[in-house]
Formats: structure tokens, C-alpha cells, sequence
């Protein structure tokens, strides 16, 4: 029964997971602020666009370009430890593009992705954030089963 | 406005390379792992939300209890919950297209190009492209209100200079 619904194992995903949720914790316990990464591809966008929206972010787009920096090279140093450095993925660009523009547009409209509201927003109890995510889950479990049974792979 | 204290740059620092690191070990820098969670073949997935807020979620209830400010902001602790409105679930559901079509989101992507994932620029290419495209049809909306009606401020930002 575990084995076919986690035919993977299951303690990497638990440490994995507890391992992001010290990251937001050291983060949290430090700052107060409950980090997100998708606000990043806004406050980045204020070094380089005057466009009014993005100018909201001047003052935190510095230290979230440190958080980002540090997620690439926490990942980065974990799997050049394990072995693992250098992965790539059979995705197909045209999914990763137009999948990646889709998420960029929801993330930003919706006020948080995977880490604001899943794990930030979820951790505080916000019912928001739950909307959010059962929505998103629901709605990219439809849209992964679509895409697999019109014959796309990977 | 006081000075930022000199470990605040570096707290983020060490919760980012933290963060980074259980993501590539939870695989989900991997889209591949991704979309098998939302086709029902290894659901991973759901353990690494779990232990992610669940960490999180007993970090933020033991210091909202324990009161008092964050030692490098000064700001209090407390939960900030985000308001709820319709774009919520619009942007639910364009996230989850998005999200079910590329297997990627923004923080796993991040820690994706450290793995040394470099087809995965095509995806944080398109996150810039769609923020982008969001901000830009933003500011002619808010163009179009009578008042001019401002967008809120960063929330996150309060309090942190």
C-alpha cells in the first residue's frame, strides 16, 4: 500500500520538507517576515521597469534577491554533496515557458504561490492561503491528467 | 527609519541556503516529481507540504505566544493573513494550470538552476514574462479607476528599515 503511493520512499520528501519549513522558520524567528519566493520575480523586475506596480517593492527587493540567491545555492551545495549536481530535466521547454508564464501570472494575481501560501500561509492557519492552494492543486491536477492523456510526455 | 541591523541580510541568507537545500533533497526541484504527484504516482508532494508547514506553522504559533519583536526588524510577531478577494482564486486557477503544465513553481525553479537544471531558465524566463505581464495590466487597471486607487503596500516590508 506505501509502496504504491510512495513508490520513492518517503523520508527524503518528510526531511526534505521539514528542512524548507527551518528555512522560513530561521527567516521568520529572525525577521517576522513569512518569506515567499514569487514576490521575487516582481521586486526583481523594479531594478530594471518604472512601472508603478513594481515600485512597491524597492525596499524589499534587496533582501529577497539574497533569499533567492540563497535557495539556488542551498540546492546547489546539497546536491554537489549527494552526487546529484548537474540533473536535468526531459520537460519540454514549450511546458516549462508557457507553464512558467501562466505560473508567473497567477502567482502575482493570486498574492502567493507554493511557499506564501502553501507552506506560509497554510503554517498561519489562513483560510485565504488554503483557498488559494486547493484551488491551484485541484485545477494542475486536471491539467497534468489532460496533458498525459493527450499523449504529451514528458 | 533606523538602520537595518547587519544580520538581517545574513539571516535571510542562511534560511535561503536552508530552504534551497530541502527542496533539492525533496525533489522538488524536479518537475518529473512534480507532475507525478498530480498524476497520482508518488505523492511526495503531500510530505513535504506537510513538514513544511508544519514547521513553519509551530514556528509561528510558539513565537506569536512568546510575544515580543523579531531581534533584526524589530517587528512583532503575529500572523499576516493575506485579505481574501476574487483575484485569489482567479490567480489560484491560473497558477494551477501553469503549475500542472511545467511541474515548476517559483522557489523549486530557483533552487532547480542550482541543481544545474538549465532548461529550467525557460521556465523562471517565463515567471519573469508573466509578473511582468501581470504588473503591466495592473497599472492600466488601476489607470482606469476614477480615484487612482493605489495598490497596498509590500506587506512584508513593514517595519523592516
Amino acid at each position: 500500500m506505501l509502496d504504491s503511493l510512495f513508490p520513492n520512499g518517503t523520508l527524503p520528501y518528510l526531511l526534505g520538507g521539514v528542512m524548507i519549513g527551518l528555512g522560513t522558520a530561521i527567516i521568520y524567528i529572525g525577521t517576522a517576515i513569512p518569506a515567499g519566493a514569487s514576490t521575487f520575480l516582481e521586486s526583481t523586475l523594479s531594478y530594471v521597469s518604472d512601472r508603478p506596480r513594481f515600485a512597491r517593492y524597492h525596499d524589499s527587493r534587496g533582501w529577497r534577491l539574497v533569499f533567492s540567491a540563497g535557495i539556488v545555492l542551498g540546492a546547489a551545495g546539497y546536491t554537489l554533496a549527494s552526487g546529484e549536481w548537474a540533473w536535468t530535466t526531459a520537460v519540454q521547454p514549450w511546458r516549462l515557458a508557457i507553464g512558467g508564464a501562466l505560473v508567473g501570472v497567477g502567482t502575482r494575481l493570486g498574492k502567493g504561490c507554493t511557499s506564501g501560501h502553501g507552506v506560509c500561509g497554510l503554517g498561519s492557519g489562513s483560510r485565504t492561503s488554503l483557498t488559494n492552494v486547493a484551488t491551484f492543486v485541484l485545477v494542475a491536477v486536471g491539467t497534468a491528467q489532460l496533458v498525459a492523456a493527450l499523449g504529451v510526455t514528458p | 527609519m533606523t538602520e537595518r541591523h547587519p544580520l538581517f541580510l545574513p539571516a535571510i541568507f542562511v534560511g535561503g541556503l536552508v530552504f534551497g537545500a530541502g527542496l533539492a533533497l525533496s525533489r522538488m526541484a524536479r518537475p518529473e516529481v512534480v507532475l507525478d504527484f498530480l498524476q497520482f504516482d508518488d505523492l511526495g508532494l503531500l510530505l513535504v507540504m506537510a513538514g513544511a508547514a508544519g514547521v513553519t506553522g509551530l514556528t509561528v504559533v510558539g513565537a506569536t505566544r512568546l510575544g515580543g519583536a523579531a531581534p533584526l526588524t524589530g517587528q512583532s510577531y503575529g500572523r499576516r493573513l493575506k485579505p481574501f478577494d476574487r483575484d485569489v482564486l482567479t490567480g489560484g486557477i491560473v497558477f494551477g494550470v501553469g503549475w500542472g503544465l511545467s511541474g515548476i513553481c517559483p522557489g523549486a525553479a530557483y533552487a532547480s538552476l542550482g541543481v544545474g537544471n538549465l532548461p529550467i531558465l525557460w521556465a523562471i524566463g517565463g515567471m519573469f514574462v508573466g509578473a511582468y505581464l501581470h504588473g503591466w495590466l495592473r497599472d492600466i487597471a488601476r489607470r482606469a479607476r476614477p480615484t487612482g486607487a493605489r495598490d497596498p503596500p509590500d506587506r512584508a516590508t513593514r517595519g523592516e528599515r
